[in-house]
């Protein structure tokens, strides 16, 4: 997984509570058997007036011009500001990767749901989880011109002209984030533990090993 | 120190702590469909990994087949690429599957515990979210993303940090036509759609020992709308008798052993959880949803809510952006809400005993003139033959339903079974997103019996009344 570096962008703001996965990524769009290509469906519902397929040239389906992401200040952003709740719904970790392929680095919610959350972490994308009062802050921050958001993992800050914002996160999942580790060679690095687990609960539980 | 259901099921898969609560958890088994494995077996294979133990991986194709005309094979080319990868994946591993002509095929959460390969007591995962439906059986159960299911693949176990507790405690008994979905809607509508979050929930109380291992199995499976990951209820002879006699169960002196153990997976008497939640059913009635959101549910013989109400204050727009997706007004009278097409079936409701209760209902009748379609579809070929020994389907064909082949179908549309825009569908099934069922599709979720009643009416009804 690559390191996450500093951030530095315009934000987007999608208002709106309970984004369920669905509406991130929708089902059609999960017969793909590849992790990539998905950020030209990001929202695909909401952001194309017409329904679209796998395999479609998107470019050539009719925008809703009204759906942020058709906003050309947006072209480039990498920080999305969502309402409560973001990522509930189904465990598709398409809906990860789409915001990604998109281009966004940062989400910003008061809350997300769970699976989505550790997903997240396992595709280096940093949901951060704000206070009303903060993410108040930040909507009375947006205006006609360009606000550049830096967001700072590391010193956990979300800094712009006017404020600076901390946030709280889990140790762990920081670090994560920031070596870009991979999970999967840190579990290996217990096998002989795992190993000693198999053989000692094959004696309790046998029938789960069959 | 006393221990809930969940504490007891952590501490007996815990192999390594991290600390700061992180824990390495080994995983029992893994259930594995076609839309949420081929990244992960790729991923795999990319890193030149093993699979740790493939006798602990169940797969069968079930988001993506379709329920009708399977003799040639499946139409669209690419949900057939995805079938055909799972079934190369599998081979090439040497994995157990259950293919579209197997007779136990069905859709992943009904398959497992009817085979005996969910047992209780284990950690299971699935790349799936309703994976919290085997907590039914006092198994660990709770979906994945695909970055994890190549993590089990490879390591057996999940890098996890233990959630906290919540007691949901049901006082009173099953009103007659209340069923489990309606209790989990219920519960979704006082605590919400995020109100689990952070949380194992377990479902205690009398009424919850009384209810079949399929109606636990509903209930459990819509915990995760509830926002927590996984839902439990203890074991009792119920969950013992269920689990006993199936094809995978331990057999003899293993069975006899294994039920000393599962006799035990139940919460110490008053141990305490993080949180507990009374929910009184005395005065329950069944229940409907009638927005985009699984909390947005009421009774049958209710109104919508006024825009006005104080209790909805800080989730007007919510409310607002729902009733124009759904073409709904406020304090309009639930009963008054015509419907185009109706759809039995999901991991959520499609089993046999879901099955029994619509033939109760639609026998001797015949579907209202209002509804296009009407499909039910069995959670698995063993569902669908002992629904045919039963004589159900032809109950049901009489009605006027269209009797299918298993599969998750309309429960989300990845198939040709879908909602056309603005279709009104009463739906057994777990989601009313926007777009869950087919863009712009209108999702009620409902009880088998509502569903029922609402197919023969053209409109929804109070089953108690019929
Ligand atoms: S029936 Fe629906 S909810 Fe259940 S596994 Fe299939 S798609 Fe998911």
């Amino acid at each position: 997984m690559k390191k996450f570096q500093e951030v530095k962008s315009v934000l987007a703001h999608i208002n709106r509570k309970n984004i369920d996965t669905d509406s991130i990524i929708p089902k059609q769009y999960l017969k793909a058997v590849k992790r990539e290509g998905f950020g030209e469906i990001l929202f695909d519902d909401w952001r194309y007036l017409e329904s679209g397929n796998l395999g479609d040239n998107h470019s050539l389906r009719k925008k809703n011009p009204d759906f942020f992401l058709n906003n050309l200040r947006y072209k480039n952003t990498q920080i999305l500001l969502t309402g409560e709740n973001f990522g509930c719904g189904s465990s598709r970790e398409h809906a990860v990767w789409a915001l990604l392929d998109y281009g966004f680095k940062v989400l910003i919610s008061t809350s997300f749901a769970d699976i989505f959350y550790n997903n997240c972490f396992k595709n280096g994308l940093l949901p951060i989880v704000l206070n009303k009062i903060d993410v108040e802050k930040i909507i009375e921050n947006i205006s006609e011109e360009e606000v550049l958001y830096t967001v700072n993992l590391q010193k956990q800050s979300i800094f712009c002209n006017k404020f600076e914002i901390n946030f709280e996160i889990d140790e762990r999942r920081k670090k994560t984030l920031i070596n870009g580790t991979d999970d999967i060679s840190e579990t290996l690095k217990q096998i002989k533990k795992i190993r000693e687990y198999e053989k000692r609960k094959s004696k309790i539980t046998p029938w789960v090993f069959k | 120190m006393k221990k809930t259901l969940y504490d007891k099921l952590w501490d007996e898969h815990h192999v390594h702590s991290y600390g700061n609560g992180y824990s390495l958890i080994y995983i029992d088994k893994h259930l594995i469909h076609e839309v949420t494995s081929p990244q992960a077996f790729d991923g795999l294979k990319q890193a030149g990994r093993d699979i740790w133990n493939k006798k602990s991986i169940m797969a069968v194709p079930d988001h993506n087949v379709p329920t009708r005309f399977r003799e040639i094979g499946i139409k669209d080319p690419i949900s057939k690429i995805q079938v055909e990868t799972l079934n190369k994946n599998c081979s090439n591993n040497n994995l157990l599957k259950f293919d579209l002509d197997d007779i136990r095929q069905g859709i992943v959460h009904v398959v497992g515990p009817e085979q005996g390969i969910v047992l209780p007591g284990m950690t299971v995962v699935c790349g799936d979210s309703h994976t919290s439906t085997h907590g039914a059986l006092a198994a660990l159960a709770f979906g994945i993303g695909t970055s994890e299911v190549e993590h089990v693949l490879a390591t057996q176990c999940l890098l996890m940090k233990k959630s906290l507790n919540m007691n949901i405690h049901i006082i009173g008994i099953m009103p007659e036509h209340f069923y489990s979905k309606d209790l989990a809607l219920l519960i979704i509508s006082q605590i919400g759609t995020a109100g689990g979050t952070g949380y194992a929930i377990e479902y205690t109380g009398q009424s919850i020992k009384k209810l079949s291992i399929e109606a636990r199995m509903t209930l459990c499976n819509m915990t995760i709308e509830a926002g927590a990951t996984t839902g439990l209820i203890a074991s009792d002879n119920t969950t013992i008798s269920y689990i006993e006699n199936r094809p995978f169960s331990p057999k003899g002196a293993s069975l006899v052993r294994a039920k000393k153990y599962w006799e035990n997976l139940v919460s110490d008497k008053n141990v305490s959880y993080d949180k507990t939640i009374n929910i009184n059913i005395s005065n329950a009635t069944p229940m409907v949803t009638w927005g985009t959101s699984p909390e947005m549910a009421v009774g049958v013989n209710e109104n919508l809510p006024a825009l006005d109400d104080e209790r909805f204050a800080a989730k007007k727009e919510d409310l607002l952006n729902a009733f124009n997706y759904m073409d709904l007004k406020e304090k309009q009278s639930v009963k008054s809400i015509k419907l185009d097409k109706i759809f039995i079936g999901s991991c959520t409701n499609s089993r046999i005993e879901d099955l029994r209760i619509v033939a109760n209902i639609v026998k001797n009748k015949k579907i209202s003139k209002n509804i296009k379609s009407a499909i039910i579809v069995p959670g698995s070929g063993l569902v669908k033959e002992e629904a045919e020994n039963e004589g159900l389907d032809k109950i049901f064909i009489k009605a006027g339903f269209e009797w299918r082949s298993p599969g998750c179908s309309m429960c989300l549309g990845m198939n040709d079974d879908k909602l056309e825009e603005y279709e009104r569908c009463a739906s057994t099934s777990n989601r009313n997103f926007e777009g869950r069922q087919g863009r712009l599709g209108r999702t009620h979720l409902v009880s088998p019996a509502t569903a029922a009643a609402a197919a023969i009416y053209g409109h929804f009804v109070d089953v108690r009344d019929i």
